[in-house]
């Protein structure tokens, strides 16, 4: 930059502040903006649904309590990451998280797993004293949560926001999600949530294995081939 | 820089105080708040009992501390001391001063308005970025009023050229509001629930896009400007290189929106998101160094400053802490350096650097040098300032390195195997040991807040002491 130029700069402000702003931009276009219009960016998983209504209502109560304060939801493709908490998470899984709730810090275990890794009646001891499974765990007791009645009156709006933003609700789907709510709990709403977290990618047809020579393949496939399976209570 | 002692008195008078001494309360009290915050969530991980019910529960809590702390604290003592600045550095009185007064209370009822909302569960969960629409709508009507002063005040300049300072207040007042904006547009579905208009890794790729540059707009760029105007003011010694400030922050505006997939590293963002974000990332030392550099040089052959004038001793630390935290980050952008401490307690430790070490030590000194300007003057105790020093860095070396020393031990302990192959340790087993280092760091929060009380009281006695001489002297008239 000559001296003039810097000169110009200094001396007009109208000239400083589209400079800047145009120097700010270029970086923001480049790496949050052109994404949004690449390829690569997202891989459609076919398995990969909508929340369900008392899903989605569990997931706004994970939202609500900022459970995502002290729990990740990407598993990194780490040796050690994928035998703690299983397989590593792809970007298709992610497709209908409006947010997303990968989080930054884990002072809780990551969760991008946990779905159906233990039973309902275990979520419920741990969320009601999470001491009397853990007993050195420092998570805050969610007891408020196991009787009190979910509020489903907003529903069908957060579904038609979500619509709105990109997620296929039909409205049929949106039309039944009321009756789907009616006696449930804020306790069955983030169970619900918690036990489909993770679980969409294993929803492919496994493929039937026919002779030995098969077996020993499929043993040295990739990490990614859903082969790996979560270590039990870690 | 250097103007006439007599016509110095009379443009004084021409600058509005009051944004100063409001914002200097408000700085006060939010920063009490979210310390007090802070040392309540430290707790809570150590206690669970310390959970009040869900009102209080450290997930609702913990946005209530980042919020408090960066735009409670921070932002009411950034307007604070840019409505001292611009005015002088252009020489042009405020350009809306009703609208200053304006902006002060819709700002504070803003933040008030957070917290509640955040108590009462009402957050986006996007970092930095937790609150729902409604205030989000406050926020940006805040942010207008602000630069509405600030552009125009520099357009209305009575001076030839800009200095630095001002560069950096137009970078912040731009770069926040381009952040602010893209990252929370969102669809409402009642009144304080929205969804985010992006989904999954477009939506975190754009939510660390802003985070990251939350750091660069709200904790270096007005900081930096800061700095930039008071430290050569309290030394009394011209600024080392314009040239050089100049050229560090074209660099740094430009490269640091490149960077935010740092925090992206190991997840589904593509990899070469990833990848061009740890190269600018380690680009970023040299302009953040140009800074560094400049402060050092500036002291020149005048070193004895650190002994003799207390105010130097703040504003070099703080240079120092914000030189390690610019090395120290990049390095963490690195893949390696990154699947060991990302997800630990290395983070939070990184962060405080920067906070309590740079952004508040360099804000609060320069409180001590505006206070007795605008009271007309002399600051109440000098040695209280002193010893506000050393807990405040005392704090926060113990909050640091003790966050430093758990942090690797969580990753090296996640990572650990036995020779079969299979993992060493729980998860569980890596919070358990944390517990002492969690102590430790309530330990170094307490002292830290030890320090900004302090901080509060030795100004609020020299308002006091300037109030009563004013008072006086309006007397005897």
């Amino acid at each position: 930059m000559s001296d003039q130029q810097v000169n110009t700069l200094e001396r007009k402000p109208v000239i400083l502040i589209i400079v800047t702003l145009v120097v700010i931009l270029i970086g923001s276009v480049v790496t949050a903006l052109l994404p949004f219009f690449m390829e690569g960016m997202e891989v459609k998983i076919d398995t990969v649904r909508p929340y369900t209504a008392l899903e989605l209502e569990g997931r706004d109560l994970y939202m609500r309590e900022g459970c995502n304060n002290c729990h990740t939801q990407t598993v990194r493709p780490l040796r050690d990451e994928v035998l703690r908490y299983g397989e590593f998470s792809k970007s298709g899984e992610f497709a209908y998280d409006h947010p997303f709730l990968w989080g930054s810090k884990r002072t809780g275990p990551d969760l991008a797993r946990i779905g159906g890794k233990y039973p309902d009646s275990w979520h419920v001891q741990h969320m009601v004293d999470p001491r009397s499974i853990v007993p050195q765990s420092n998570m805050p007791s969610y007891a408020f949560m196991a009787d009190r009645p979910l509020d489903g009156s907003t529903i069908q709006s957060k579904m038609e926001a979500l619509r709105t933003v990109g997620v296929p609700y039909t409205d049929e789907e949106i039309a039944a999600a009321p009756a789907t709510l009616t006696g449930k709990t804020e306790m069955d709403a983030i169970i619900a949530y918690l036990q489909v977290l993770g679980t969409m990618i294993n929803k492919a047809p496994v493929e039937t294995v026919t002779d030995s020579t098969a077996v020993a393949d499929s043993t040295a496939a990739p990490a990614d081939s859903a082969a790996v399976t979560p270590a039990e209570a870690r | 820089m250097k103007m006439n002692k007599k016509h110095e008195v009379t443009m004084e008078e021409r600058y509005d105080s009051w944004p100063v001494k409001a914002y200097t309360y408000s700085m006060i009290i939010w920063g009490i708040a979210s310390l007090l915050y802070g040392i309540l969530i430290s707790l809570q991980l150590v206690y669970p009992e310390w959970n009040f019910g869900e009102w209080f529960s450290y997930g609702r809590l913990r946005p209530i501390h980042t919020n408090g702390g960066a735009f409670g604290f921070g932002l009411s003592g950034i307007f604070a001391l840019s409505y001292y600045m611009v005015p002088r550095l252009t020489k042009s009185p405020l350009f809306l001063p009703g609208i200053a007064k304006l902006n002060f209370w819709i700002y504070n009822f803003t933040i008030a308005a957070a917290v509640i909302t955040l108590h009462l569960g009402f957050s986006t969960t996007k970092e930095y970025a937790e609150l729902e629409w409604p205030i989000d709508l406050l926020v940006v009507i805040v942010w207008v009023l602000w630069a509405l002063n600030m552009v125009g005040t520099i357009l209305t300049k009575k001076v030839d050229k800009m200095y630095v300072s001002l560069w950096y207040i137009i970078a912040t007042v731009l770069g926040v509001a381009v952040l602010y904006i893209f990252n929370n547009l969102a669809v409402p579905a009642s009144l304080f629930k929205s969804y985010s208009l992006y989904a999954g890794v477009n939506d975190a790729n754009v939510q660390w896009w802003y985070g990251h540059n939350a750091v660069a707009f709200v904790f270096t760029t007005p900081i930096l400007a800061i700095f930039f105007y008071f430290f050569p003011k309290v030394t009394n010694l011209p600024l080392y290189s314009h040239r050089l400030s100049i050229v560090a922050f074209w660099s740094l505006v430009f490269m640091y929106l490149w960077t935010g997939a740092h925090h992206l590293i190991w997840t589904p963002v593509p990899d070469w998101i990833q990848t061009v974000a740890i190269a600018f990332s380690l680009m970023l030392i040299a302009p953040s160094w140009g800074s560094v550099i400049n402060g050092y040089m500036t002291m020149g052959n005048n070193w004895e400053q650190m002994k003799t004038n207390y105010l130097a001793k703040f504003f070099i630390m703080g240079i120092t802490f914000y030189g390690l935290q610019t090395l120290q980050g990049p390095s963490q952008a690195i893949r390696s350096i990154s699947s060991l401490i990302h997800y630990t307690d290395w983070v939070p430790g990184h962060v405080h650097m920067g906070t309590m070490g740079w952004f508040a030590m360099t804000i609060m000194a320069s409180f001590y040098y505006v206070i007795p300007k605008i009271y007309k003057t002399e600051l109440y105790s000098v040695k209280l300032a002193n010893t506000h020093f050393w807990l405040v860095f005392t704090g926060q070396i113990i909050y640091s390195i003790s966050m430093w020393i758990a942090g690797i031990m969580q990753g090296a302990m996640w990572k650990a195997t036995n020779p079969d192959g299979s993992l060493k340790y729980t998860f569980q087993d890596s919070i358990t040991a944390s517990y002492p280092y969690w102590d430790l760091r309530a330990l170094g929060g307490v002292i830290f807040l030890a320090g900004a009380l302090v901080f509060a009281y030795n100004i609020f006695k020299t308002i006091q002491k300037g109030s009563n001489a004013s008072a006086k002297t309006e007397g005897a008239v």
